[in-house]
């Protein structure tokens, strides 16, 4: 079996005729996890919507296991890519009725009921997830850390081999941004699958993933990709987020880390012919 | 069995038992009381008689026609609200009976009918309803995303625009014609046409047919139409269908009974906080109860300044007008 799951080949794509991302090229491995990194507004959310197939691309090639994804029935391809936005929406379900919702892609046609192995698929992610205590509440009484769980284990039960996220961490307590960071860092070893993540917090990104994509706002392109020992570097970081800031390494895991200061710090620290940053 | 698919099986039951209870009503209530007891009799072995007349050629077929436009406008309301994910949406907000309104009354006027028969009427309905459905659509993806408040003004002024046209048809239109547009505009469930009848009611059954096969559909589409689109689902073929089944839902109802208002808003909110968000009950429960709720509807329209009839509409309208400034403060939508 290929390792590569994913592969984009100078992926161009954007809205009707706006070019919002150029030449994006990228892999990424079975068991493996890539960050989207990048500004407000530098594309990434574009990027994941169009490899997730809701925008189709305007030139190169998104190859999920050297298929042209565009090739891919749509019903072939929800069994294989899963997404979770940033905000998901349910109406007025309960949890469980939500992550049934994930069960979709296997009905058969005339289906009309789900069977007992969609029950049991559902129960089994809500426990992976910590939330089938949550199963009969509606989706919109949950807390948003909840939300976030839980959506999760609906694109699980879709049993993708692809996992897309979009800032799963978005507007949650640190609790909680590590809460789901470590179990998709769990699932994706033990379930085997490849998960492509946009994150905003550069020092979750580099403790978690295995590459990062850097995506710069100007140049709309990727500005460096690679480890996160290679990617968060003080010039990389200054170039494309044109911030002063400090890099060092983690404590306990030795990955790097992002510091930021003050600007009263920093320019009384320049006044004294001290660069702190 | 399954909690879920039998508290389905309940509700299913009820909404038949009080379909069969109201239709009885319905028979056993007029101008001329039937006592219910002798209803069954009077069918079966007194054919002939006065009574066994008004039963079979009047109440009946009224009964048979508030269910198809009942369960119709019922229906169509659903899937406007599926589609729009909004609650406030139905043919009526959104216009879409205003267009088909307009539809029939260019056939009145220009005596189509006459040399197409009488399927000009559901036919011009069915083209009006589409016409607004697909202009509302196009104006609110126009105006950014689809905004509730936007869709909803957009519906509301192509209902003031269509009933100034039909206003404008009848100040210019022969006496004949104008007698005839009073009394369709009026929205009245006697409809002594026997095509008409059937015509409205396949068109109703078949609109269940079609909803039932998007039920999961509809489902998805409450997520989101991108995440829809992620769990599988063609949210662009699946809008087509149902937008072509909820105009011919509609335009069907506008041609035999007129504008009756709001029983696309009030029957599925209602089911809703019965049995809940999932459209494969939702679809057949909004049908049933839209039938249990005209027939009610048009019974009290029947019997309250009897021997006079006060229009169906009339009673829809205000129930409806109340429930949709209560779910308006409930869901905080703003206009």
């Amino acid at each position: 079996m290929s390792k590569t799951i994913l592969e984009l080949n100078s992926l161009c794509t954007g809205y009707n005729q706006a070019k919002i991302l150029d030449n994006i090229s990228f892999k990424a491995n079975r068991g493996g996890m890539v960050s989207i990194l990048g500004p407000n507004g530098s594309g990434k959310t574009t990027l994941l919507k169009t490899i997730a197939g809701a925008i189709n691309p305007m030139g190169g090639q998104i190859l999920l296991q050297n298929q042209n994804t565009q090739d891919i029935p749509l019903k072939d391809r929800s069994r294989k890519i899963a997404v979770v936005m940033q905000f998901e929406q349910a109406a007025h379900m309960t949890v469980e009725e939500y992550v049934m919702m994930g069960r979709l892609p296997f009905f058969k046609p005339f289906q009309f009921f789900e069977t007992q192995k969609d029950h049991d698929m559902v129960d089994k992610y809500l426990e992976l997830t910590d939330t089938l205590g949550l199963k009969d509440l509606s989706f919109n009484q949950i807390s948003g850390g909840e939300r976030q769980l839980v959506s999760i284990a609906r694109a699980l039960v879709q049993e993708p081999m692809l996992l897309l996220l979009d800032e799963p961490t978005a507007h949650l307590d640190i609790g909680h941004q590590k809460q789901i960071l470590d179990l998709i860092h769990t699932l994706k070893e033990r379930l085997n699958i490849s998960v492509v993540i946009v994150l905003h917090d550069l020092n979750l990104a580099s403790e978690y993933s295995d590459t990062l994509v850097m995506i710069d706002a100007e140049s709309r392109t990727v500005f460096a990709q690679g480890t996160p020992e290679a990617v968060m570097t003080k010039e990389i970081i200054q170039q494309v987020y044109h911030t002063d800031v400090l890099v060092m390494k983690h404590p306990i895991t030795a990955r790097p880390a992002v510091f930021t200061a003050r600007q009263k710090t920093t320019q009384e620290a320049k006044s004294y012919g001290k660069n702190i940053l | 069995m399954d909690k879920k698919i039998r508290q389905w099986l309940i509700v299913l039951i009820l909404l038949f038992m009080s379909l069969i209870l109201v239709s009885f009503l319905a028979l056993a209530f007029g101008s001329s009381q039937i006592p219910i007891t002798e209803i069954i009799d009077i069918l079966l072995n007194q054919k002939g008689t006065a009574s066994y007349h008004i039963l079979m050629g009047i109440r009946l077929p009224r009964i048979i026609i508030a269910i198809a436009v009942g369960g119709s406008l019922g229906l169509a309301g659903t899937l406007l609200q599926g589609m729009f994910r909004n609650p406030l949406v139905e043919p009526y907000t959104l216009g879409i009976s205003g267009g088909a309104s307009l539809g029939v009354c260019l056939t009145i006027i220009f005596g189509l009918h006459a040399r197409i028969g009488v399927v000009a009427y559901p036919l011009s309905g069915f083209l009006g309803a589409g016409l607004v459905i697909f202009a509302v659509y196009v104006l609110s993806l126009e105006s950014g995303a689809l905004k509730p408040h936007s869709m909803l003004l957009t519906g509301v002024m192509i209902s003031f625009v269509s009933s100034s046209l039909v206003m404008l048809l009848m100040a210019v239109s022969k006496s004949d014609d104008l007698h005839n547009i009073v009394f369709w505009i009026m929205g009245s469930l006697d409809e002594p046409d026997l095509t008409l009848i059937t015509i409205v009611s396949i068109g109703a059954i078949l609109g269940l047919v079609i909803s039932l096969f998007h039920c999961h559909s509809l489902n998805a589409m409450a997520l989101g139409e991108e995440q829809a689109t992620f769990l599988g689902v063609d949210t662009t073929r699946t809008k087509k269908i149902l937008f072509i089944t909820a105009s011919m839902l509609t335009g069907l109802s506008v041609s035999v009974a007129g504008i009756i208002m709001f029983v696309g808003l009030i029957v599925p909110h209602f089911m809703r906080l019965v049995i809940g968000a999932d459209y494969r009950i939702l679809v057949i429960s909004s049908f049933l109860g839209g039938a249990v709720f005209l027939i009610l509807c048009d019974l009290f329209a029947r019997i309250i300044i009897s021997p006079l009839e006060l229009p169906v509409g009339v009673i829809t309208g205000i129930i409806g007008g109340i429930v949709f400034i209560y779910v308006l403060g409930k869901h905080q939508v703003s206009l």
